[in-house]
């Protein structure tokens, strides 16, 4: 487990992280969200040992990494931002290093290195120096010395940055088979990454913790989470009256969506305490015979709740 | 130990898959050749030893080792792969020494290569080889300094060409500080430290060496200078870490 104890990291005049405390325990994925800048990476690197904390502490498995680093890092795992790695080298070479320094040998060392080759699906480029391949290469390479010692704790800055889709989707299915026995804390800015892989999000803003729960939390938070969505057709302006007048409802706005014909019109309802008023609305839009085009429940807007989170409590900002 | 191995295998393979040990090792043969015969008149004096050879290393030195130095730990931090190392479960000191020790392997290779220099001397007269010999260890002594000195600077920046102008800035200062126009900054200074401050220079315990006079003190000098930038090497590193 790892245990963030008022995590402080000054930078001269600059706070990148401000009292931050958590614990993160086996078979969790934590999922770290921020603006950029925020201090995701920068909390990552204290983690990890790179960085000293200003004040405060981190105890992986129990080792403090700064009193007792090489344990500790014995029990991590790293994917640094940007994956960074030794461009003359080649993914052979480069792994068999890291197999070295990490002390694996003699069966188990050649066992470790096919199954994260095979799990990285780093065969055809494993004998090519690293400065010639692709992005999304590299990025594997990076996660599979991160994973080489089957370590119990893995921090993956950015893990899925810079691939295409389908090696995204490659790398979440990754981290959710090795999640049942690890510790796994990820940073992201792709919000939909958290709901995939993470069983906690947290969304840290000016080196602040403003958020900590199941990403499904995040979504309640959103004032979009069971809005009602509604398109009629030829529409009066008695629509907007009546939808208001609706038992549950708190508010309704006409909405502008592109590519409607000019006789549709469009409303968002949202309802008072996130109540779900879709059968009310339904149930009405039948009385009164609109014409229905469309009609659905929001499920609430993970970008609008991070914006929320993150912007919405800056000053001078509405 | 086992990991300042697996560093100092990585890295010293590292100069053979690039260029820069190719580059590196002609440069210097060519260099060495030119001031050897051409410069200091390896042919004209008619005396079968290599005090004309030895002599130019100082100054050769003085910008070839920076060279290599400059990018041991400045290229690391600019392409972020010192997070990767150093997130790894190894020691400062273990790292700063596996990298010191190719970089310094690596120009007692190319150290070696000068060889044919030594079969030359032998086929044309009879000369000392003890002194060649003594030569040799004091010239790679004198480049291990250098390279301890440049690997230290280096850590200081991601920029490598600033790392190298600083480095072989302050080795210059350390050839050159027995150097009676040097000292002449340090008239107001008492005697003692006057003194001190000679005997720091590199030239005089590498002279001796070369003139065949192997004091032990002369190689403890240079094993303390190198020792002394490794741990600055480290203490750099460490501060690094909580800036």
């Amino acid at each position: 487990m790892i245990e963030v104890r008022n995590l402080v990291k000054k930078f001269g005049n600059l706070t990148a992280v401000a009292d931050v405390s958590f614990e993160v325990e086996k078979g969790e994925v934590l999922g770290f969200l921020g603006p950029n800048g925020a201090g995701k990476s920068t909390t990552m690197k204290m983690i990890t040992g790179f960085l000293e904390p200003t004040a405060g502490f981190v105890k992986v498995n129990g080792f403090h990494v700064q009193n007792q680093p090489l344990q500790a890092k014995r029990q991590l795992g790293y994917l640094p931002e940007g994956a960074p790695l030794y461009p003359d080298m080649t993914p052979r070479s480069l792994l068999r290093f890291i197999a070295d320094v990490r002390g694996l040998k003699g069966r188990h060392r050649r066992e470790r290195i096919e199954k994260v080759v095979a799990l990285t699906h780093l065969e055809e480029v494993w004998l090519q120096s690293i400065d010639t391949l692709s992005k999304g290469f590299k990025r594997r390479v990076g996660l599979a010395q991160a994973i080489l010692h089957d370590p119990e704790i893995l921090i993956l800055d950015e893990p899925t940055d810079g691939l295409d889709p389908n090696q995204k989707a490659e790398v979440r299915q990754l981290i959710r088979e090795m999640a049942q026995d690890k510790v796994i804390v990820l940073s992201t800015h792709i919000l939909e990454e958290v709901e995939a892989v993470c069983s906690r999000a947290m969304i840290i803003d000016r080196g602040r913790l403003r958020f900590d729960g199941e990403p499904g939390e995040l979504k309640l938070r959103s004032p979009q989470h069971n809005a009602v969505s509604l398109t009629v057709r030829g529409a009066d302006q008695n629509v907007a009256a009546a939808l208001q007048a609706l038992p549950h409802v708190a508010q309704v706005q006409p909405v502008d969506r592109d590519g409607l014909d000019a006789q549709a019109s469009s409303f968002m309802i949202f309802p008072a305490e996130g109540k779900p008023v879709i059968h009310e609305v339904s149930h009405h839009a039948r009385q009164a015979q609109w014409e229905v085009v469309d009609l659905h429940v929001e499920q609430g807007r993970l970008d609008d709740v991070f914006r929320q989170l993150t912007i919405g409590e800056a000053p001078g900002t509405p | 130990m086992a990991n300042i191995w697996s560093i100092f295998k990585r890295e010293l393979a590292g100069y053979f898959i690039t260029p820069v040990a190719y580059v590196f090792i002609v440069i210097f043969l060519v260099l060495t050749g030119y001031l050897t015969f051409q410069e200091n008149g390896f042919f004209e004096r008619g005396q079968a030893d290599l005090i004309p050879f030895f002599v130019g290393h100082p100054l050769l030195f003085l910008f070839l080792v920076p060279a290599v130095a400059m990018r041991l730990w400045a290229e690391e931090r600019k392409t972020g792969t010192v997070e990767l190392m150093m997130t790894l479960p190894i020691t400062p000191w273990q790292a700063v020494l596996g990298k010191f020790l190719a970089a310094w392997i690596f120009t007692g290779i190319a150290l070696a290569l000068t060889f044919p220099l030594v079969l030359t001397v032998n086929y044309l007269g009879a000369p000392d080889n003890g002194v060649i010999f003594a030569s040799y260890l004091g010239s790679f002594l004198m480049a291990g300094s250098y390279m301890a000195i440049g690997s230290c600077i280096s850590a200081l920046t991601r920029n490598q060409v600033i790392a190298f102008v600083l480095g072989a800035v302050i080795c210059l200062v350390f050839l050159l500080c027995g150097n009676p126009t040097f000292l002449q900054f340090f008239q107001w200074a008492p005697d003692f430290l006057v003194d001190g401050v000679a005997t720091l220079s590199f030239f005089g315990h590498y002279e001796g060496i070369v003139r065949g006079v192997l004091d032990v003190r002369d190689l403890l000098y240079f094993l303390t200078v190198i020792g002394f930038w490794l741990f600055a090497n480290v203490v750099v590193l460490d501060w690094r870490k909580g800036k």
